[in-house]
């Protein structure tokens, strides 16, 4: 069997460019989890809201970068509501209280965008049409620019979370919280700022993401699953970890789809979980514990 | 327990079968089978409660052991001409153990949160290969089959009605029920709600924990199994549908609903989920999980013990 190089490259940048995006769906996730210890079903939710207010938004104005400003800030506002309904009052419970809370909002989601837009998939325009020749494919710039962008998004966060005022609040907060909240730190609304921060960053991939592939009501189960297995796989509250797992889990994604359909690809990335959860349960992109 | 409380305990099972048994005698067609079905989730949910409720880890992963059991069913109903029952028995069971199994020994290195996730992605890896594999699984479309007849293979046979099916289903749910009680009030079982109740302190009296969560897992497993082989039975219909996670997330939601930690619990948590479904989704057609997702988050919020968690430890004497 002749290895088809050109095949190779072609799903090494598709690898990196479904990453990046990953990635910025599972550092929203890493850090809800992170900080107050809650498994957050409703993520892939968030995404798929994201994407549809990205069509509404676009559908109307007819500006790409508008859509995904006022998706991000309405689907942020959006996140700080449901914190504060539904996850505030699980605080300091049970941990799969949260699951089974999460659970319930996905639900209610998912149907609610069912009823508003409908089973057929919709989709978003590329903000630029753009093409380079890549052996016999027109590869679009605007992949490459999504990668960028959610490298971009992922770095601002780290510098944010680096020396942001609020930035070291959260890292705080995800220390001790009653240490912080000792300090002086406001522990409930840093709370429900990382969750806003969390949901923006879902909803802002789901626009990165929808004119890839259509929009539709059940996308968001794909990519919450995803999720999941790259924020155990990079080690559970660890940003940089989920980042490099992200990556690696759709490399390897891509790499599969060469030989077999991308439904089975999928298998590939649990069978990395599997092994991670075997040999390495803190997670692989993370230093061995002392 | 006490005497007088064993006797109102056991009056009231008395009762409560009683009236399952008269039941298909008095309701109109539709009602009939729709009551086999609530037994049939009951039973499954009741199979999950034993690692819910009993060893303290929630599984996201039933769908698998409930859609393995259907697919073994089914694939003994259609590979044996003429179909038999107790076959399909037993290739669910032997399907749905096989992967409880496997699904035990790996996910039980983890704990709380890391084993919900692990059964649920589990659960997902039997989804795809049975949604993918489409040669013997029928893929997408699934498959369909005749339902078997009711019999003791060489001596008597014959077809099931609403009733007698309703009947077969409610007698090994009912057994199931006793079955699992018993268990749960074992020796066994005490070491199960031990390890709910304090993990390190069960490993420190030298309980071997890991095993008895594996094969807490694997009795789970099996009673979804036969609750695969009932479903299919009775639906004589399978499809990759029944081993996606939502099947799943729906018998966490019986649980929760129903009181964890009880065994009827859930089968009352089914009951009521199928119930509002049916009444809401006549009303709002396919939008009716909208309502069930606002009354299931409001029920973890303000009632996490569920509609009998108030007889939880009456009913485990």
């Amino acid at each position: 069997m002749t290895i088809p190089w050109d095949l190779i490259v072609i799903q090494t940048i598709n690898g990196i460019v479904t990453g990046m995006i990953l990635a910025l769906v599972a550092s929203g996730l890493t850090l809800i989890f992170g900080i107050m210890d809650v498994v957050n079903f409703a993520h892939g939710e968030l995404f798929m809201l994201g994407a549809y207010l990205g069509v509404v938004v676009m559908a109307t104005s007819g500006n790409f970068w508008l859509a995904l400003v006022v998706s991000v800030l309405v689907v942020a506002l959006l996140g700080a509501a449901l914190q504060i309904v539904t996850l505030r009052p699980l605080l300091g419970r049970d941990p799969l209280m949260t699951i089974l809370a999460t659970f319930g909002i996905s639900l209610v989601l998912q149907n609610y965008a069912l009823w508003q837009f409908g089973p057929v998939a919709r989709k978003i325009p590329e903000p630029f049409t753009g093409r380079f020749h890549l052996f016999y494919l027109e590869y679009p710039y605007y992949r490459l620019m999504i990668a960028a962008l959610s490298g971009a998004i992922i770095g601002g966060f780290w510098l944010f979370l680096k020396y942001g005022k609020f930035g070291i609040w959260i890292r705080a907060t995800t220390q001790d919280r009653l240490m912080a909240q000792a300090m002086g730190i406001p522990v409930p609304l840093v709370l429900t700022v990382s969750f806003a921060i969390g949901a923006g960053m879902a909803a802002a991939s789901g626009v990165l993401f929808g004119p890839l592939v259509g929009v539709n009501h059940i996308m968001g189960l794909d990519w919450v699953l995803k999720a999941f297995i790259v924020v155990v796989v990079g080690g559970m509250g660890n940003l940089g970890g989920s980042v490099l797992a992200a990556i690696f889990i759709s490399l390897l994604e891509a790499y599969a789809s060469i030989w077999v359909s991308p439904a089975q690809a999928v298998i590939v990335s649990f069978i990395v979980l599997i092994l991670t959860l075997l040999f390495r349960p803190t997670g692989l992109f993370v230093p061995t514990p002392k | 327990m006490s005497k007088r409380d064993k006797t109102i305990y056991w009056t009231g099972f008395a009762i409560i079968v009683g009236l399952l048994i008269i039941a298909p005698l008095v309701l109109p067609e539709f009602w009939k089978r729709f009551l086999t079905e609530i037994l049939i989730w009951g039973l499954l949910a009741m199979s999950s409660d034993i690692l819910i409720g009993y060893t303290g880890m929630v599984s996201f992963g039933h769908s698998a052991f409930f859609g393995l059991g259907m697919y073994g069913a089914a694939a003994a109903i259609l590979l044996f001409a003429p179909p038999q029952m107790l076959l399909a028995l037993v290739f669910g069971l032997i399907a749905a153990a096989a992967v409880s199994v496997f699904v035990a020994y790996f996910s039980t290195r983890l704990r709380d949160i890391y084993f919900a996730i692990t059964t649920l992605i589990f659960s997902q890896i039997f989804y795809v290969i049975i949604f993918t594999w489409t040669e013997v699984t029928g893929g997408e479309n699934g498959l369909t089959f005749k339902r078997p007849e009711l019999g003791i293979p060489g001596l008597w046979s014959t077809p099931f009605t609403t009733e007698t099916l309703h009947w077969f289903v409610l007698a090994i749910v009912t057994a199931s029920y006793l079955i699992l009680r018993r268990i749960t009030q074992s020796p066994f079982g005490m070491v199960l709600q031990s390890i709910r109740e304090n993990e390190p302190r069960t490993r420190a009296i030298g309980y071997p924990v890991e095993r008895y969560k594996i094969m807490a897992v694997m009795l789970s497993g099996l009673f979804a199994g036969l609750a695969g082989v009932l479903y299919a039975i009775q639906n004589r219909f399978v499809a990759p549908d029944f081993v996606f996670f939502l099947v799943s997330g729906e018998v966490v939601i019986f649980n929760l609903i129903g009181g964890i930690g009880t065994l009827v619990g859930p089968i009352v948590g089914a009951a009521s989920f199928l119930l509002l479904r049916e009444v809401l989704s006549r009303v709002l057609t396919e939008h009716y999980l909208i309502p069930v997702g606002i009354i299931f988050v409001a029920m973890v919020i303000f009632l996490p013990q569920g509609l009998l968690g108030f007889m939880r430890r009456w009913l485990n004497r």
